[in-house]
């Protein structure tokens, strides 16, 4: 692909160039306009009391003393919200266990109700009129608990004979099957070789460096809230905060998602602490602000991952696939957060077709609770998982058959399109073996034995490992996803302003929190519209303002936001076209649109954009007996099916047995995303997809003390982030095979490297040091374990 | 405890009350509304907070605003100049040194400071002293290739 090494040409169309991004100048000079940058007159400040048990039950909560504090305006705890019938937090997707039966939905209380569920449950809310002084209140708030065992082991949730909610006994929220049990046991019953893995997809905690924060205020003017927030969706949290929680129209109440730092899934969730500012501004009569210290990042944050599974994979003779079956635990937390749900199944079993042509799947998940945070969406959501599983018990079946694992993989890809896969989805496109080639030729795979040897003369241990991965992105169209139990409609809406000098103002319901659409979708629209770029202006993150909008997750923005832009900027040029047909005097049909200039087709007659834009506005040569005045136009687009990116990554490693220590000599990444906008916002998608991959494989590991329930790892000094000196240089390239359902042609770019890193990272590791299997993260004791034959 | 505190900042004395316990990047932040300057951890570690004291580059989380009484104080809002671009500013641009923009302020002040100690540090050298900025959406590849141009003098792009 091109990169940012490429001159930009601006008398080129600006699609395709590696525009350097507007929304820069603002994060670079400090005027970014973050949710805690905002300071509302009147401002108090929250702080919320949090649980230090994981599992208890609450006798009393006393604030006498804490209400006496210097400063402190209100307290609210969760009788405050049960006398005022405020409801739960609702879960946006309903899974039906293999028994027909739904999944076990227990309350999700604003604030406790007489029980807290893990370290950090909010229990109440101290409101004063500085931070420090509601801290200091809120050490003064006297909570009596009774301890109950805490239930942290997933694999023994169903069995400990404690339960996280009084009325789901054995915690088992759901027990999911999915795809053809019957086909699967034949095939397996002809097999000539099975190879079977078990697998821990270790648990995350996102950790975007902006913590959560809002800052909530309600106005007796016209009786309305408003409420700034670090959020992916604000028309999504809006929507689930008013129709499902507090009862209010969506009139009323303006969420603004400002500048948002990072997401990666943990954004995305209507959390508590939004409902209950939300609820308290009203009664304080004055804006709240809180935002989340990193320790409470660490604690309430939802957590991503989080599987223990088994797999096995049957070949006939030739290495042939001939079925898979997936058995899966995924902890659910404490409680069902969003989309917590849908993660390990719909967006996980989905994928286990892989690149291949595996006829015949089934999956099992059993759902639990647990007395941890909860779980839910991060970086990929379940495909992540699933193509953790497929690529290394493909490694291991190529080790296990004494076959080249590129040739096994390549033997059974998928090769014709579209494919119906036998777990519901339906590839429209790909190109698996052209993506496979070139990895291997960039990462020189032919010279690897003597690499390879040149490590083992020093007494080094290198390893190589593929992983070709798919997901399914563009999320989703609204009716597979509402027939597979979502609870929400998937499309996107946009806005297309044009004003009368010509210039314009987009408004998406996408977000971005570090992706860069005010620059690709104004490359976008200025190349459909033929106008420079500086001319269009994106707006997005704020209810107020955008029509309606689903928001950013799933890598969708501009396979369906984009379209949702595209949709309104041709209803725009069509109207443009009958304006044009007005002042040329032509017919409408003879009208054509290009590089921003209406012409009478075959002649040499012409009106530009910036004329017809102002007789839009100054209608006195217009037809106004058939067309409205103005240039406004609205778009919704709900895809007719996902988006299929899909790659190969190749990771090269060299391990030193004395210390355990393993060096990256090479990571390779060739992605298929269909068409690209600006490849330099691509790139570094991919780049900091892989290191959050990298981080996974290598050193990041949620970890609960099992007796306790206490997070250990509950800040940057206990939980290992990714940090310059520990992740390499990518060598990134690209395929291209178009989306063909999407007008752009797009697939999205946001998950694929923290999808496709973590196998190719075990598979080079464990090939490395001839080990079956090594559990992520894979820290350097791990390593020195396994490289000098000690259990793990 | 409410105490008096003096020190100049982005070049203009500042005389404010403020409580004994207020961190010098809550001083910035929420006394001077110099919200540049971010908060992204607890424990020092993350750097989104760092700015220049006396020139030195400090993480203004892990400081009483009292410990400066006297000092200068340099904020990204203050790096660039009559509008013109700091080079450290204008190469984290070029190079899509940034996606979210969260860490960005204190990885520009640390990058600055990194530079000012070894101007010709290598690849390593640089990973290495990027040491206490935590990024989680780059992958720290373009952050290197951002201090690298702005180490090689070469003029940005201006598109």
């Amino acid at each position: 692909m091109g990169n940012m090494n490429d001159v930009v040409d601006l008398t080129k169309s600006p699609i395709g160039q590696s525009l350097r991004r507007r929304e820069d100048r603002r994060f670079i000079t400090g005027a970014g306009n973050y949710t805690d940058d905002v300071t509302l007159h009147g401002q108090t400040y929250g702080v919320f009391l949090r649980s230090p048990h994981a599992h208890a039950r609450i006798k009393s909560i006393k604030l006498d003393a804490a209400l006496k504090s210097p400063g402190v305006v209100d307290i609210i705890t969760g009788a405050d919200l049960a006398e005022a019938k405020v409801g739960g937090l609702p879960c946006g997707w309903l899974i039906h266990s293999k028994d027909g039966t739904p999944m076990k939905e227990p309350a999700h209380p604003v604030l406790a109700q007489g029980k807290v569920r893990h370290v950090g449950d909010q229990v109440a809310l101290v409101i004063a009129e500085t931070l420090l002084e509601a801290k200091d209140a809120a050490e003064l708030v006297e909570v009596d608990y009774e301890e109950l065992t805490p239930v942290i082991d997933i694999s023994a949730a169903d069995s400990i004979g404690s339960a996280v909610h009084d009325d789901v006994a054995d915690n088992v929220c759901y027990d999911w099957g999915h795809g053809d049990k019957a086909a699967v046991d034949a095939a397996f019953a002809k097999a000539a070789h099975v190879t079977k893995l078990s697998f821990v997809n270790n648990r995350l905690i996102p950790n975007a460096i902006e913590p959560r924060a809002a800052n909530a205020s309600y106005t007796r003017h016209d009786e309305s809230y408003t409420l700034y927030v670090a959020n992916q969706n604000p028309h999504v949290e809006r929507l689930l905060m008013c129709a499902f929680v507090l009862g209010l129209p969506e009139s009323k109440v303006r969420v603004i998602a400002p500048d948002v730092g990072g997401g990666f899934g943990s954004k995305i969730f209507l959390y508590a602490e939004d409902v209950a500012l939300v609820w308290a501004s009203k009664r304080v009569g004055r804006p709240i602000k809180w935002t989340a210290e990193r320790s409470e990042s660490f604690l309430t944050d939802a957590h991503g991952r989080d599987h223990v599974s088994t797999a096995e994979l049957a070949m006939d003779k030739d290495g042939n696939f001939l079925a898979l079956r997936v058995k899966t635990i995924a902890n659910m937390g404490a409680y069902l957060s969003t989309f917590a749900s849908a993660v390990p199944t719909i967006l996980y079993a989905t994928l286990l077709a892989g690149q291949y042509k595996t006829p015949a799947i089934y999956a099992e998940v059993k759902a639990v609770f647990t007395n941890t945070a909860p779980v839910d969406a991060y970086r990929g959501a379940g495909r992540p998982e699933a193509t953790y599983l497929v690529e290394r018990i493909v490694e291991q079946a190529a080790r296990e058959m004494k076959m080249n694992p590129a040739e096994l993989r390549r033997q059974n890809f998928i090769t014709t399109f579209p494919y119906a896969t036998p777990v519901g989805l339906t590839y429209d496109v790909g190109g698996y073996a052209a993506h496979l080639d070139k990895a291997i030729k960039m990462a020189d795979v032919a010279g690897y034995p003597a690499r390879k040897a040149a490590s083992a003369a020093k007494g080094k241990m290198r390893g190589m490992g593929y992983a070709c991965y798919i997901e399914a992105c563009g999320i989703a169209p609204s009716n597979i996803a509402g027939a597979l139990g979502a609870r929400a409609g998937l499309f996107e809406a946009g806005e297309v302003r044009v004003h009368p000098t010509g210039t314009v103002t987009v408004f998406t319901g996408s977000h971005s929190h570090g992706q860069g659409h005010e620059t690709t979708f104004a490359q976008v629209v200025a190349a459909r519209l033929g106008i420079p770029v500086e001319n269009v202006e994106i707006v997005h993150g704020d209810t107020g303002r955008v029509p309606f909008g689903m928001g950013t997750y799933g890598s969708r923005s501009l396979a369906v936001g984009g379209t949702a832009i595209v949709k309104a900027v041709d209803k725009i040029i069509a109207k443009g076209k009958k304006i044009a047909a007005h002042l040329l005097e032509a017919a409408d049909a003879d009208i054509e649109f290009e590089n921003g200039e209406f012409k009478v087709a075959g002649t040499d007659k012409k009106v530009a954009w910036g004329n017809v834009s102002l007789t839009a506005y100054v209608p006195h040569n217009f037809p106004l007996d058939k067309l409205e005045p103005g240039l406004n136009e609205n778009a919704f687009y709900d895809p007719t099916n996902f988006t299929y990116p899909a790659g190969t990554y190749i990771c090269e490693v060299e391990v030193d047995p004395e210390t355990g220590k393993v060096k990256i000599e090479q990571f390779v990444a060739v992605d298929d995303f269909g068409n690209i906008v600006n490849p330099m916002i691509v790139e570094g998608q991919v780049q900091g997809g892989v290191a959050q991959g990298l981080g996974q494989a290598m050193m990041e590991g949620c970890t609960y003390d099992v007796a306790s329930g206490q997070l250990l790892t509950g800040s940057f000094m206990d939980y290992a982030m990714p940090r310059a000196v520990d992740v390499p240089n990518i060598q990134i390239s690209t395929t291209n095979t178009p989306c063909s359902h999407n007008p752009l042609g797009v697939k999205g770019c946001g998950e694929a490297g923290a999808i496709g890193s973590p196998p190719a990272y075990m598979n080079a590791l464990t090939d490395a040091l001839g080990v079956v299997d090594l559990a992520m993260p894979a820290t350097p004791e791990r390593v020195w374990r396994a490289a000098n034959g000690m259990p793990a | 405890m409410d105490v008096s505190l003096s020190l100049t900042v982005n070049g203009k004395a500042v005389t404010k009350t403020v409580d004994s316990r207020t961190l010098l990047v809550q001083f910035l932040r929420e006394t001077l509304q110099l919200t540049g300057t971010h908060i992204g951890c607890d424990t020092a570690q993350c750097g989104a907070c760092t700015v220049h004291m006396n020139g030195r580059a400090i993480k203004s989380c892990s400081m009483l605003a009292l410990q400066v009484q006297g000092s200068e104080i340099t904020t990204i809002e203050a790096l660039s100049k009559n509008g013109e671009l700091h080079p450290m500013q204008a190469a984290f641009r070029e190079c899509h040194g940034l996606q979210c923009g969260f860490c960005t302020p204190g990885m520009v002040m640390s990058a600055v400071q990194l530079l000012a100690d070894n101007p010709k540090a290598d690849e390593a050298e640089i990973r290495e002293a990027l040491d206490g900025n935590i990024c989680r959406c780059t992958g720290y590849q373009n952050i290197v290739k951002s201090i690298q141009f702005c180490q090689s003098g070469k003029t940005p792009t201006t598109v």
